[in-house]
């Protein structure tokens, strides 16, 4: 079966530097893949370029075995992708019930939602339903996201993209600024997500965190990716060793095993 | 659920479910900036009461008080639009100037006194406005020069080009059937003009808080990053705004036409720093993301409310000036606390915030 999203041969330029170097990508269905490297090795790049936020040189995409181009974020929404960047993108000054049908209102029936009128209550209960199945810590549905620990935020971020996901979400430095107990829920939330059939991108510094939760390993270094790795029975060490350069020999070997 | 909370762990990692919806009400009510500048205006106006009584608090005082905030009242919801996407109107004073002159011009050219006169008077200065409103917004979406810029820019422009048009001298064809409007109408017991304004704020009120346009005014003042992330068009937003901002201006020219009787080509220099400061001291943030149509019918109350009580008491007018500059620079400066206060995570922080807060009898942890 053909994978649910595969990248063959990304590259992008910015003048002189090779963001994207040929670049390869694959992700099932239901499968939790972590994408890792050193700063600028390009992982932001991959992800932007495979989500319609950055046109490529050269390189295809296929989508559940067909070509595909994607051109916008808006057309990825529409095939089921949908990301959490870094910095969140929520608006601090509304409450997460508004963060996460922004954008997507659900109109009241009639003359009233042609007029632009919401349906707050049904948009309450559908966001109450979605914390609730991931076992939210979210307190208060009516204070401003702003108010929020970065934990919730996180939380409020990653609850909107899973409802608008129905086939992958990418996760870009997800526990980067989280503590411990925090960092636990993510990883948590996102094996549930998994258990849902939703495939998972998840971008990390994070060796333990990725090998905890991950079920392959993508490495990129200077814009290409340079092994895949289950993350059954690879080790903290390996994966540095493969994002350095240091182990390229072993890694190859063990890629072949893999495949 | 597998969280395990251990002990000393901070509420953060607690699944509560919503707090009792009255006493949130309560808290979020203790926290609005416009509920506190209502208890300011209510002091000043019992101040007043007490010192002049039934001289100033009397129906013909509040229905005098109500016809000079009449415009600015229309102005104020688009300017209060304007700022909740963090932008600024310099221009919606001159942008009047100029409507007015376009619709007196026009009424002049159809001649007679008759409402069909008005009409296309109306219709001129509404169109007027909304044309500079959306150049505005279009330099400032598409071209992305600053809002302060782009207005200050059409404040000098508009003005100019009213005074081309009529070398300086005010129009005074007025059709009567627009200045009796004013004089002699009144509707459900309020004075026409007033119950324009007030027609005006409920459905700027009912747009900004109940609608999509009003949501997207919103996130786009407070993260236009994430709105357009989330599929927002937020260039076309901001030149909606920007063009409800000039339509006001456009019908608060009629409303002025109406008042005097003349265009006010030399009158309206500081109108939009007016306008914009009753915004502002009704809890809208200049920074974006926040604010009320509530809010600023307070904050137009307050200067209203000074100017003709200092007249009443028998001091200088000249005080009511010095009185709202210093509510403004409080406002802004509560406002800024509180938002310090809520990047740092606490949701109640600044001196009146704290007082609010033992009111409203927080339960303790």
């Amino acid at each position: 079966m053909a994978p649910l999203l595969e990248a063959r041969g990304l590259s992008r330029s910015f003048g002189h530097v090779r963001a994207l170097d040929d670049a390869s990508f694959d992700i099932e269905a239901g499968e939790v893949v972590a994408l890792i490297g050193d700063n600028g090795a390009g992982k932001s790049t991959l992800v932007k370029a495979l989500t319609g936020n950055l046109p490529v040189d050269s390189g295809e995409l296929y989508f559940e075995g067909a070509p595909v181009i994607i051109h916008t974020p808006h057309q990825a929404s529409e095939m089921g992708m949908e990301v959490v960047y870094q910095d969140l993108a929520l608006a601090p000054h509304l409450n997460p019930v508004q963060n996460m049908f922004l954008g997507r209102e659900i109109p009241r029936k009639g003359l009233l939602g042609s007029l632009g009128f919401m349906d707050e209550k049904q948009m309450r209960a559908k966001a109450e339903a979605g914390f609730a199945e991931l076992g939210g810590t979210v307190r208060s549905f009516s204070a401003p996201v702003g108010a929020m620990s970065g934990g919730q935020r996180q939380q409020i971020a990653i609850v909107r993209a899973i409802s608008w996901a129905d086939k992958i979400v990418f996760l870009d430095e997800p526990t980067a600024a989280l503590g411990v107990v925090q960092t636990k829920n993510v990883l948590d939330t996102i094996k549930r997500v998994r258990d849902k059939g939703i495939a998972v991108v998840l971008i990390s510094h994070s060796m333990p965190h990725v090998l905890q939760v991950a079920d392959r390993i993508q490495i990129m270094r200077l814009g290409t990716r340079v092994a895949t790795m289950p993350a059954e029975g690879t080790t903290v060490e390996q994966l540095v060793g493969a994002m350095t350069g240091a182990l390229d020999s072993q890694t190859v070997k063990r890629k072949e095993k893999a495949s | 659920m597998s969280v395990i909370t251990p002990p000393g762990q901070a509420p953060d990692q607690q699944v509560v479910i919503e707090p009792p919806a009255r006493q949130s009400y309560l808290r979020r009510a203790a926290n609005l900036q416009s509920v506190w500048i209502l208890g300011v205006l209510v002091v000043i106006i019992a101040a007043f009461s007490a010192a002049a009584g039934t001289k100033f608090l009397s129906t013909s005082n509040f229905s005098l008080i109500s016809q000079n905030i009449a415009v600015w009242a229309v102005l104020g919801v688009g300017m209060t639009f304007v700022i909740i996407t963090s932008g600024i109107d310099l221009s919606i004073g001159s942008v009047l100037v100029f409507s007015s002159v376009i619709a007196a011009k026009i009424m002049e050219s159809v001649g007679g006194d008759g409402w069909s006169t008005a009409a296309a008077g109306i219709g001129g200065a509404l169109v007027s406005g909304i044309a500079w409103g959306a150049l505005n917004g279009f330099l400032i979406a598409k071209a992305k020069i600053p809002p302060l810029i782009v207005t200050l820019g059409a404040l000098s422009v508009a003005l100019g080009l009213a005074q081309v048009l009529t070398g300086g001298i005010d129009i005074r064809s007025v059709p009567e059937s627009l200045t009796d409007f004013n004089t002699y109408i009144k509707i459900a017991g309020i004075p026409a003009l007033p119950f324009v304004a007030l027609i005006v704020l409920i459905i700027g009120g009912i747009v900004l808080h109940k609608t999509k346009f009003g949501r997207y005014t919103y996130a786009v003042g407070s993260n236009e990053l994430g709105a357009r992330r989330v599929g927002i068009n937020v260039d076309r937003h901001l030149i909606q705004v920007y063009a409800l901002s000039g339509a006001c201006a456009g019908l608060g020219a009629v409303l002025a036409l109406a008042q005097f009787g003349t265009t006010t080509i030399a009158g309206q220099s500081l109108t939009n720093l007016n306008v914009i400061a009753a915004v502002v001291i009704g809890g809208t943030s200049i920074f974006g993301g926040e604010g009320s149509i509530f809010g600023t019918v307070v904050g137009l109350f307050i200067p209203a409310v000074l100017q003709a009580g200092f007249v009443i008491v028998g001091v200088e007018a000249f005080w009511q000036g010095v009185a709202v500059g210093s509510v403004l620079v409080a406002a802004v400066y509560v406002d800024q606390s509180r938002r310090a206060a809520a990047l740092r995570g606490s949701s109640r922080p600044s001196l009146f915030a704290l007082l609010g807060a033992k009111k409203a009898k927080e339960p303790s942890r």
